[in-house]
């Protein structure tokens, strides 16, 4: 799979005043894991929500280029997109809370998914279900299996909604900030997880956070955005040596266990940063 | 490390919350000195946030003793109460009253504390927070979450309080608003000479503003160390050292 984004541009009309929230962005991305930083309003979200065409209908969307291998995702029909979306690629949300359907038990949510994708009898898709859910390293599937999300904690539902995400064998996976409503310790279980099922199926994967160490320490390459716009773009392994301000900015401005700071450094915006790029 | 001979500002003892069968905390013990800051940590369902809200009187099932500047605090907290302890919750979207414009919402705790000159009181608060005049007649819909914390913090600091309790102050944050934030609390701190409790999941976060802090796990507090202990590492209890070696670990690219 093959994802390529050119002068990405998202826009919303409100009571005559146009705003324009992704300023021309272009990535490509093959089987690798990407992430993409910014802070709240940085457009990063609205990125990933194009991908899969699941933006607001006040959205104008437009690029050079949008495309899924050979599909023009601009022109693609609601049909078209119902193949693609969890078919091909699969979307994990930040709040289990949230996506998940709270008058339903989690096998079958799951079984459905499965079923939608895969079809089966009754008791494959048992089976299925209780093996993803064995997949996502849950200690007791039967128990969960037969669990509604209320029963659950936090890191439980988030791993039962890659369970889900995971039943049609998608080639690519976006996880918009999947772990931002989880303890850190859950959280880096859950990216662990994330990080382990891509590299064993082979998916490729867009991680969106606000949290730049975090996403370097489980991707290849690192795209930061400001206002709509990359700023940068570089090898995980790279991030020390950024060399845009605004990286350095986010970067200076967490406080640090090892290296404690007086004060912490304030982060200060330069309007230069969106002209030089709107080249 | 108990600010030396000072009589503590803030006692806990044996404190422990149940709801119904659930027992939440299980007994935590501990003192803050006046003018210093002590950090809680722990997981979700640790009863981190259970003890600051029982400190806080939002929560009047609890057995044990809490002494405020000496005083015990009784279960149902008394009006001037809020005039020594105030709380700053951890997202600014649920804790501001939505169709209330700013003035209104700072002119509340006034108000109920018949605290007069409300006008100039205003004015200074949002100047202490560094938030422009023109902020006192919006709505918190029509300002930024690092903004709507200031507010949220503005509104604690008006009755001029000496007691800050912050349960995750910054976690709904950009780590660019969180700096500003941390900053503006410890200016604060060291301008009025108040004393913080504040509960939180980022160690690096407790780090930078306490000096001390408490580890709960399952409902117990179950070390307490300073932070220049837990910086070097000299920690006794492995979860502790489980939450450290995590947040190193994202710390090193």
């Amino acid at each position: 799979m093959q994802v390529e984004i050119k002068n990405l541009r998202i826009a919303f009309e409100n009571r005559g005043t146009r705003f324009e929230a992704v300023r021309g962005i272009s990535l490509s991305l093959g089987r690798e894991k990407l992430g993409i930083v910014g802070e709240s309003g940085s457009g990063k979200s609205l990125t990933a929500r194009a991908l899969m065409k699941l933006l607001t209908k006040n959205a104008q969307v437009t690029a050079d280029r949008l495309t899924l291998d050979d599909i023009d995702l601009l022109k693609a029909s609601e049909k078209e997109m119902r193949a693609i979306r969890g078919k091909r690629v699969g979307f994990i949300l930040q709040d289990p809370k949230y996506s998940l359907n709270p008058v339903k038990t989690i096998g079958k949510q799951i079984a459905e998914a499965w079923r939608e994708h895969k079809g089966g009898s009754r008791k494959e898709l048992r089976d299925a279900t209780l093996d993803l859910l064995e997949q996502v390293k849950i200690r007791d599937p039967k128990k969960v299996f037969d669990s509604y999300p209320h029963e659950i904690s936090g890191g439980m539902g988030q791993r039962a909604m890659i369970a889900m995400m995971l039943a049609p064998d998608p080639e690519l996976l976006i996880a918009d900030e999947p772990t931002s409503a989880l303890d850190a310790t859950v959280q880096a279980d859950i990216l662990r997880l994330i990080d382990d099922l891509v590299e064993r199926r082979g998916m490729g994967l867009i991680l969106i956070s606000h949290d730049l160490p975090l996403v370097s320490h489980f991707c290849d390459r690192v795209a930061v955005m400001y206002m709509g716009q990359i700023m940068e773009e570089m090898a995980a392994s790279d991030l020390l040596q950024a060399k845009h301000p605004y990286t350095q900015g986010l970067l200076n401005c967490m406080p640090s266990l090892l290296h404690p700071k007086a004060r912490l450094p304030v982060l200060v915006r330069d309007e230069a940063w969106l002209k030089e790029l709107r080249t | 490390m108990n600010g030396a001979g000072e009589k503590p500002m803030i006692e806990v003892s044996d404190l422990k919350i149940a709801f119904g069968p659930h027992v939440i905390v299980k007994g935590a013990n501990f003192t803050v000195a006046p003018r210093e800051s002590f950090g809680i940590v722990g997981e979700s369902g640790s009863g981190k946030s259970t003890v600051l809200r029982a400190m806080a009187g939002l929560n009047e099932v609890w057995d044990g003793a809490i002494r405020f500047d000496g005083v015990e605090a009784p279960r149902k907290r008394p009006a001037e109460f809020f005039r020594q302890v105030q709380m700053v919750f951890q997202d600014p979207f649920g804790s501001l009253h939505p169709r209330q414009t700013i003035d209104r919402i700072l002119s509340e705790i006034l108000l109920v504390h018949r605290i007069g000159d409300i006008d100039g009181r205003i004015n200074r608060a949002l100047a202490d927070v560094a938030l422009p005049q023109s902020v006192r007649f919006r709505y918190p819909h029509q300002l930024s979450g690092g903004q709507r914390q200031r507010v949220a913090i503005a509104r604690a600091l008006i009755a001029e309080p000496k007691i800050l309790l912050l349960d995750e102050p910054t976690s709904a944050l950009d780590v660019s608003v969180q700096a500003e934030v941390l900053n503006l609390l410890a200016d604060l701190r060291e301008q009025r000479g108040l004393t913080y409790v504040m509960v939180s999941h980022n160690l690096a976060v407790i780090a930078h503003l306490c000096n001390r802090l408490g580890v709960m796990q399952g409902g117990e507090m179950v070390e307490q160390l300073s932070v220049e202990d837990l910086r070097a590492g000299r920690i006794a209890h492995p979860h502790t050292r489980e939450l450290r070696e995590l947040s190193v670990s994202l710390e090193e690219v």
